[in-house]
C-alpha cells in the first residue's frame, strides 16, 4: 500500500515535471524578449517578484486577482477530463457578472436577507454561465459541433448581448462616457475576508477547485466523466449515460465561470460595465492547461498567474513597458508548456523496472 | 441631401458594399485555413496571426510609407506564426488545437506590445479601384470602390480551387490530409507538407490582419479583431473545406458584418451590439445546422480532428 502511494507519487511528480521544466524555459525566453526591447531582464525579474509576492499588499494583490482565474480555470478543465476543449471561459463570465448584477438590483429592494440575495445572486451567475458552457455541450453531443469553436463563438455573442443590454434597457443614465449597469447596494458587495483585504470570493474559489477535484477523482459520477474522456465509445458500450455526463459536467465548469463574474461584480466592480471583460476567462485556460487539467493543481497555478498579472502594474510604472507584456509572457508560458507535452513519459524517477507490470 | 433620396433602399445598397469590404479579411484567412485544413491539421491560432499581421502591416506601412511594404511584412509575420505552429505540432504528443489556442493568445499580445507605439500615427492606406464610375449616386459610387485585395481574394479563390484538384501540389496536400500513412507510402513527408500548407494559412491571415488597418476600418487599435479569425476557421468548416465555397461564405459573413453599420446609416441605432455580433450567430447557426452527431462531415479530410 505504501509502496502503491509512493509510486503514485512519484508518477504524480513525473507529470508535473514538464510543466515546471515549461515554466522556467519560458522565463528564460521571456528574459530574451524583454531584453531585447531594451530592458534589464533581471530588473524585471525582480520587480515581478516584489509586484507579486514582495510584501502584504501586492501578495493580497495576487490573491484578489487568483480568485477569477480559480474559477474560469475550471471552466476549461473540468470539461476536459471528458476530452473537451472548452475555451468560452470569458462568455461564461460575462454572462455570470451580469445575470448576478441583475439580480441583486432586482431583489435589493425586497428587504430579504443580504446572505439570501447574495446567494440568489451567486446562483443566477451560476446559472447564467453553465448555460452558456452547457449549450455548447449539447452542441456538441446533439449536432457533433465543435465544442472549442462554438464556446469561443458564444464568448463573441454573450458579449455583445452583455454590451447591448449594459448600454440599454440596464444603463444607468447617470453612466455618461462609460456606460454601466446602476451600482449595487454597498451592504450586497462581499465582504473581505478576516483580517484581510481579499474578498471572500477567494473562498469561493478554493471550495469549488476543491469540490470539482473530490468530483472527478474520488466519486463514482467523476470516474464515469474520466472513462468518457478515455474512450467515448468504450463508455457508451459499457452504459454509461455519456450525452447527460458531458451536459452536467460542461454545466458545472460554466458554473464556475459564471461564478467568477459574479465575485467580479460584487466584490471588485460593484456593478456591470466593459471593464467586467479584462481577459480573466481565457488567462484561466492557460491556468487549466498549466495545471495539466487537476482542479487541485489549478489552486498554485492560479496563484502564479495572479501573482503576474499583480505585477504587470510595476512593470509598467517602473520600466515603462506596455500593459501587454504579462499578455506576452502568458503567451510564451502557454506555447512552451505545450511544446512541453511532447517531453511526457520521458522523465523517470526511476528506472522502469519489470515489477510494474504487476498492474 | 442626396442620401435621403435614397432612404432605405441605402441599407441594401449598404450591405452590399459592407460585404465587399467586410468580407476581404474573411476571404484570406479562409482560403489560407482550408489550404492548412486540408494537409489535415487545424490552426485555430489564426485569431492571433490576423491581429499580428494587422499590427506588423501597419508598423511597417507607417515606418517605410509604402502600404505594399506593410502587406508584405504582415504576410510574412503570419508565415512566421505558421511555421511555427506547425514545428510545434510535429512534435509527438502536441495536439494542434490546444497549440492554436495558446498562439491566438500569444499572438495577440505580442502585438498589442510591439503595436503600442503606432496607435496613434496614421499610416498610408491602401489605394482602392474606382468601379462606380457610371453612376452619379454617391452611395453607389463608394459601395463600388474596391480593393485591390478584394480582387486578388477573388482570383485566388477559383485558382486554389483548381490547383487542389488538378495541380500536382495540391494532390499532394489532399492525400497528406486525407492519410498521412499512404503519403508516407509515397515518399511524401507529412510534417512537411503541413508546415508548408500552415505557413500558407499563416501568410494568407496575415494578409487578411494588414487589409484590417491598411483599409478597412483603416487603423490599428487593439480592438481592431475580435473573432474575424475564429469565424474565418468555423467558415471553413461550413464552406466544407471548397475554395469556391469560401468564398461565396466570406460574402455572405460579411454582408451580416456590415448590418449593424448599415442599419446605423439610415438612423436605426437599435441592437447595434446585437446587428454586430451576426456573424457569429450566423456562423453557430450554420454549424448546428450542417453538422451531425451520426456521421462524419462530407469532405472533410480524414486526418482532420475536430471533425473526428
Amino acid at each position: 500500500m505504501v509502496e502503491a502511494g509512493g509510486r503514485r507519487f512519484e508518477a504524480m511528480i513525473e507529470a508535473f515535471l514538464p510543466p515546471v521544466f515549461a515554466v522556467f524555459f519560458s522565463m528564460a525566453l521571456f528574459g530574451a524578449f524583454v531584453a531585447l526591447a531594451g530592458v534589464d531582464p533581471i530588473e524585471v525579474y525582480r520587480l515581478m517578484a516584489t509586484g507579486a509576492f514582495g510584501s502584504w499588499f501586492s501578495v493580497q494583490n495576487t490573491l484578489q486577482r487568483a480568485a477569477p482565474l480559480l474559477l474560469t480555470a475550471l471552466c476549461t478543465a473540468l470539461p476536459a477530463q471528458m476530452g473537451m476543449v472548452v475555451i468560452g471561459g470569458e462568455g461564461a463570465l460575462v454572462a455570470g457578472g451580469l445575470a448576478a448584477v441583475a439580480s441583486g438590483l432586482a431583489l435589493s429592494g425586497l428587504g430579504l436577507p443580504v446572505l439570501l440575495v447574495q446567494f440568489a445572486m451567486a446562483l443566477a451567475a451560476m446559472a447564467a454561465g453553465g448555460a452558456v458552457i452547457c449549450f455548447a455541450g449539447m452542441l456538441r453531443q446533439m449536432r457533433g459541433v465543435n465544442e472549442t469553436i462554438s464556446s469561443l463563438l458564444l464568448t463573441y455573442i454573450v458579449i455583445a448581448v452583455f454590451k447591448q443590454i449594459v448600454e440599454g434597457v440596464m444603463r444607468d443614465p447617470a453612466s455618461l462616457n462609460k456606460p454601466a449597469t446602476r451600482a449595487l447596494p454597498d451592504s450586497l458587495m462581499l465582504g473581505m475576508l478576516p483580517g484581510t483585504d481579499v474578498h471572500v470570493g477567494l473562498l469561493f474559489g478554493l471550495l469549488f477547485c476543491l469540490f470539482g477535484y473530490v468530483l472527478i477523482y474520488h466519486t463514482t459520477f467523476g470516474f464515469a466523466a474520466r472513462v468518457v474522456g478515455g474512450n467515448p465509445r468504450a463508455a457508451r458500450l459499457a452504459g454509461l449515460p455519456v450525452g447527460r455526463l458531458v451536459l452536467i459536467v460542461t454545466a458545472l465548469g460554466g458554473a464556475a465561470g459564471g461564478l467568477a463574474g459574479m465575485v467580479e461584480v460584487a466584490a471588485i466592480q460593484g456593478r456591470a460595465s466593459a471593464a467586467l471583460i479584462a481577459g480573466y476567462g481565457f488567462s484561466g485556460i492557460l491556468v487549466a492547461f498549466l495545471a495539466r487539467q487537476n482542479p487541485l493543481a489549478v489552486i498554485p497555478v492560479a496563484f502564479l498567474l495572479g501573482g503576474i498579472a499583480a505585477s504587470g502594474g510595476l512593470l509598467q510604472r517602473r520600466l515603462g513597458l506596455p500593459d501587454a507584456t504579462v499578455l506576452v509572457l502568458q503567451g510564451i508560458l502557454f506555447v512552451t508548456l505545450l511544446a512541453s507535452e511532447t517531453l511526457t513519459g520521458r522523465f523517470h524517477l526511476r528506472r522502469p523496472t519489470a515489477e510494474v507490470k504487476e498492474a | 441631401m442626396e442620401s435621403d433620396a435614397l432612404g432605405w433602399w441605402g441599407v441594401p445598397l449598404a450591405v452590399i458594399a459592407g460585404a465587399i469590404r467586410v468580407s476581404t479579411p474573411f476571404f484570406f484567412v479562409s482560403l489560407g485555413e482550408c489550404v492548412t485544413e486540408r494537409s489535415g491539421r487545424i490552426n485555430l491560432g489564426l485569431e492571433g496571426t490576423l491581429v499580428m499581421g494587422a499590427m506588423s502591416g501597419y508598423g511597417t506601412a507607417c515606418l517605410s510609407g509604402s502600404p505594399w511594404l506593410g502587406i508584405l511584412a504582415a504576410g510574412c509575420a503570419g508565415g512566421l506564426f505558421g511555421i511555427l505552429h506547425a514545428l510545434l505540432c510535429s512534435l509527438p504528443r502536441v495536439n494542434d488545437i490546444a497549440l492554436g489556442i495558446a498562439l491566438m493568445l500569444f499572438g495577440t499580445g505580442l502585438a498589442f506590445f510591439l503595436g503600442k507605439p503606432f496607435i496613434q500615427p496614421k499610416a498610408p492606406g491602401l489605394p482602392s479601384i474606382d468601379l462606380g464610375w457610371w453612376s452619379s449616386l454617391p452611395q453607389v459610387r463608394s459601395a463600388l470602390e474596391v480593393n485591390v485585395l478584394f480582387l486578388a481574394g477573388i482570383a485566388a479563390a477559383p485558382l486554389l480551387a483548381w490547383g487542389f484538384r488538378n495541380s500536382r501540389w495540391g494532390m499532394i496536400v489532399r492525400m497528406v490530409g486525407d492519410s498521412s500513412d499512404a503519403a508516407r507510402a509515397m515518399g511524401y513527408s507529412p510534417d512537411r507538407v503541413r508546415l508548408l500548407a500552415t505557413a500558407f494559412g499563416g501568410f494568407m491571415a496575415g494578409v487578411g490582419g494588414s487589409f484590417l488597418s491598411l483599409y478597412y476600418p483603416g487603423a490599428w487599435s487593439e480592438s481592431l479583431s475580435s473573432g474575424q479569425g475564429i469565424t474565418a476557421v468555423a467558415l471553413v468548416i461550413f464552406a466544407r473545406w471548397n475554395p469556391l465555397g469560401c468564398f461565396w461564405a466570406s460574402l455572405l459573413f460579411g454582408g451580416a458584418g456590415a448590418l449593424g453599420p448599415a442599419l446605423q446609416s439610415v438612423g436605426v441605432t437599435e441592437g447595434y451590439y446585437l446587428f454586430n455580433a451576426a456573424p457569429y450567430m450566423l456562423t453557430l447557426l450554420i454549424l448546428i445546422l450542417s453538422s451531425s452527431s451520426r456521421r462524419r462531415l462530407a469532405g472533410a479530410p480524414a486526418e482532420l480532428s475536430v471533425t473526428r
